[in-house]
């Protein structure tokens, strides 16, 4: 292989992102360097196993994820403004569709749902911390792996370019030759370990580690969202990782299940991966659920309604989540009995997800509320998200699905649900924790800012092409003829996509400029909060986050402390001592071995991806022999860290 | 967390540590997982096991006898793994080496038939590429048989680290949950035989 066939040449576009990497690689080398952080970088980050900094650094890489895929949609919206456009070539535009729907699901969406889980589950069941520190560790950093791995294929080898659901045989090796679509089934399969980790975690820590009196119809809304979801994934990213294996193999050493020859069979591809990929979208909608239902009872000041109705609906969500994929592809031809019965289960799930829209409705009745920045963007969700549930019924039905499936009236469906629905939660979210995470509020006026910029921009953007869609414009274009008629529209949509684009720059500038200038919390409860997370002492939780583990009453029991005047400071007797997990190297390293394997494994370079295994293995190893348990926080360190002086 | 707190001496030693119970926990958790990965291996291969192109049906290879070995081996070596584990519940460290010891050499001899008939089947023409029907043989009987690889080779870890520190709450609940997987790829190994030897001859001759 020559470099010009290893590095990807010969487009402006490239070479412009080969310098940007290389400023910013610098950059941040210098920085490091310059103030002396390398070790506060590895001693603090690298190596933590608490939650808090996890969930943060998940956060971090979902907003630079974000930050990616949002420009592949610029790139695309660029593309698409007018009629027989020259700004991107049809291989390039592939490439950029494909990278944008993997990024913004598996790299964004995902880790952004689970920064703020592992931030905020712990805290509210009144945990010191997840019930496998370590292996939570090991979660984030195959994540974080999987995700570069998958993002360098834009400079080295070349991107994928079949879609992100790889549908075959489009993504075998005649119609999709070299590293590219490897890179997909490598960086997704890595990720995917990291996820499955982080199913099993959280399911273990919200069953066995609730503080006592926490029963679990006493948990918030949002762990229950977590559970319900760990417990998707742990049966769903299975299915994902023999999909992605079973590809790899045709690919790789010429197996035929999905291939034209052999008698391989490409649909089995498209179930396998909708067999994932539709509870899949359950796994980045119902944490957003959780999100909303926190904020709407802390900013209407009541109870949430129907909690009951609430949980039950998420598990009959979940349940219904496994029997719905073949509405992905009704038009595969399997008959008007299978359809007829996808197309009612798909209805079907709509049900539950109603009764939720009507139980955040009446969660605000009588309510006092307060219009904060979280506030708007979970009244923003429950209007634009009713929007996408409608038209995803009009999909659902199979004999109308002949007509618009496969056009852009299914890609504003599922921008309505995704966008709507999961990206409005994590910024939703972000906004709501943000004090938890860093000791300050996001500026509450330029925070409005955003919302406004964004909503109006998303739907400047995603409601034109519902009429796109109608008049026939299929996804996945790259130019259209100016005959067609569907410039205007399109140019319109380009419009709203770019102001989505600002907002997120105004976001970006929210956090130096809150960082700079937001006043400090000197409270633990920066929005007179309902659940435990608002109960400790300090704005941020030390790493062990409670001196004393709560004795929970009730549903929303730190609020009804509050109300009742039952808080009463720490004192001396209350305290013992903390046991916590060491910080470990391990998992950085373990996940590096990663890489070294999953980029051999691209380029079908064999010695590379055995060292890479070998690497991995010895990893294994010496965490198995490593009978480090931890250590004590002693009564004196809590009592400093917690100003007890009585 | 770690806090180690004995309930009372008729737990079993792998349940009294706050760790042990998690990670048993977690483990059962994680073999839900197994059978989520296992089942979409089944309904591949159950889709493809007709699609044999130009190569031969899944049946015309088989062997019964090495398969009836193979399935004694490992029925077994389940069997001797609970013996292992009564034993380390009676405290006998001797007991629970002969035991898994004998579990891990009756381990190796269905790896040796498993290995042999690999090489029979690809001198006989039929390797991962020869179809849709062989490819999906292969990756699924060769998952199971890189668990059970695998499975000997942490067996062998566990069994070194019980060796230097004797049983303890940590290294028995090690123990306990390599047996809980040698126990599960038993099971699959049940299915295997079922869906794939027995249904693959079956359909053949009958």
């Amino acid at each position: 292989m020559k470099w010009d066939e290893f590095f990807v040449t010969g487009d402006p576009l490239i070479y412009g992102a080969d310098v940007s990497i290389a400023i910013t690689m610098l950059g941040i080398v210098f920085f490091l360097t310059y103030f002396k952080k390398w070790k506060w970088l590895w001693t603090e980050w690298l190596t933590t196993v608490d939650h808090k900094k996890i969930g943060i650094m998940y956060i971090i890489s979902a907003i630079l994820m974000l930050f990616r895929g949002g420009v592949d949609a610029l790139l695309m919206r660029t593309q698409l403004a007018v009629p027989e456009m020259e700004f991107l070539d049809s291989q390039k535009y592939n490439e950029i569709f494909t990278t944008h729907g993997t990024i913004m699901i598996i790299f964004m969406a995902m880790p952004f749902l689970i920064g703020l889980i592992n931030v905020v589950v712990p805290l509210q069941i009144g945990a010191r911390d997840v019930a496998y520190p370590y292996l939570n560790a090991v979660s984030f950093w195959t994540f974080f792996i999987g995700a570069m791995l998958f993002n360098i294929s834009f400079v080295i080898g070349g991107s994928p370019s079949a879609g992100w659901t790889s549908y075959m045989p489009l993504a075998s090796n005649e119609l999709s030759p070299g590293p590219g679509q490897n890179y997909y089934l490598l960086g997704l399969q890595i990720s995917g370990i990291g996820t499955l980790l982080t199913g099993i975690n959280f399911m273990v820590t919200i069953f066995k580690m609730r503080a006592p009196g926490m029963t679990l119809f006493r948990m918030p809304m949002f762990t229950w969202s977590a559970l319900v979801t760990m417990a998707i994934i742990i049966f769903a990213f299975p299915i994902l990782t023999v999909a992605l294996a079973l590809m790899t193999f045709d690919r790789l050493f010429g197996s035929h299940f999905f291939t034209l020859q052999g008698e391989g069979m490409d649909m089995l591809w498209a179930n396998l991966f909708w067999l994932w990929g539709h509870p899949e979208v359950y796994i980045v909608i119902l944490p957003a659920f959780g999100i909303f239902s926190e904020i709407i009872a802390t900013f209407s000041k009541k109870t949430l309604f129907g909690y009951k109705a609430m949980v039950w609906s998420m598990v009959l969500i979940a349940a219904y989540s496994f029997l719905v994929w073949v509405h992905h592809f009704f038009t595969m031809g399997s008959g008007a009995l299978v359809n007829s019965f996808f197309s009612v289960t798909t209805m079907l799930i709509g049900v539950p997800t109603g009764v939720k829209i009507f139980n955040w409705l009446f969660t605000m009745r009588k309510g006092q509320i307060e219009f904060s920045t979280p506030m708007l963007w979970s009244l923003g969700f429950i209007v634009n998200f009713v929007i996408g549930g409608v038209t995803g019924v009009m999909l659902a039905m199979a004999a109308a699905n002949y007509q618009y499936h496969n056009t852009y009236f299914l890609v504003a469906h599922f921008h309505y649900v995704l966008i709507a629905g999961t990206v409005f939660a994590c910024f939703a979210g972000l906004v709501y924790w943000y004090p938890k995470m860093f000791g300050h509020k996001l500026n509450e006026r330029i925070g409005k800012w955003v919302f406004w910029l964004f909503t109006i921009g998303f739907n400047i953007c995603f409601f034109p092409q519902y009429f796109l869609g109608l008049d026939g414009m299929p996804r996945r274009i790259y130019t259209y003829s100016e005959e067609s008629g569907w410039g205007p529209l399109n140019m319109i949509s380009t419009v709203g996509g770019f102001m989505m684009g600002i907002a997120f720059l105004v976001l970006v500038y929210n956090i130096y400029y809150s960082f700079r200038y937001e006043p400090r919390e000197k409270t633990g409860d920066a929005w007179n909060g309902r659940t435990l997370e608002w109960s400790t002492p300090s704005a941020m939780p030390p790493f062990y986050n409670f001196a004393k583990i709560p004795v929970v009453k009730g549903l929303d029991h730190f609020w009804n402390e509050k109300q009742n005047k039952e808080i009463k400071p720490l004192t001396t007797q209350d305290l013992q001592k903390i046991h916590m997990p060491n910080n470990s190297g391990v998992p950085f390293v373990m996940a590096s071995f990663f890489f070294v394997s999953g980029f051999g494994l691209v380029f079908e370079w064999y010695w590379m991806a055995i060292i890479g295994l070998i690497g991995v293995l010895a990893t294994l190893v010496i965490r198995s022999f490593d009978y480090n348990n931890g250590y004590y926080v002693s009564v004196e360190e809590i009592k400093e860290t917690e100003n007890i002086t009585k | 967390m770690a806090q180690s707190k004995v309930r009372d001496l008729n737990t079993p030693m792998e349940y009294q540590s706050e760790t042990g119970r998690l990670n048993i926990l977690g483990f059962w958790l994680f073999l839900g997982a197994e059978i989520a990965l296992f089942s979409t291996l089944f309904a591949t291969y159950m889709v493809l096991m007709d699609r044999t192109a130009d190569g031969p049906a899944l049946g015309e290879l088989f062997e019964v006898k090495g398969l009836l070995i193979q399935t004694f081996l490992l029925l077994t070596s389940s069997f001797t793994c609970g013996l292992a584990i009564h034993e380390m519940r009676r405290y006998n460290v001797k007991g629970l080496f002969f035991w898994m010891i004998t579990t891990i050499l009756l381990g190796l001899g269905f790896l040796g038939f498993e290995i042999y008939e690999f090489f029979v089947y690809i001198h006989e023409g039929a390797n991962i590429g020869t179809s849709a029907a062989w490819s999906a043989f292969f990756v699924l009987v060769g998952t199971h048989g890189l668990h059970v690889t695998l499975g000997i080779g942490w067996i062998i870890l566990i069994l070194i680290q019980v060796a230097k520190r004797g049983l303890t709450p940590q290294t028995t609940a090690k123990v306990f949950i390599s047996s809980l997987y040698w126990h599960f790829l038993d099971v699959v190994w049940i299915f295997l035989f079922t869906a794939v030897y027995l249904m693959g001859m079956v359909m053949q001759h009958g």
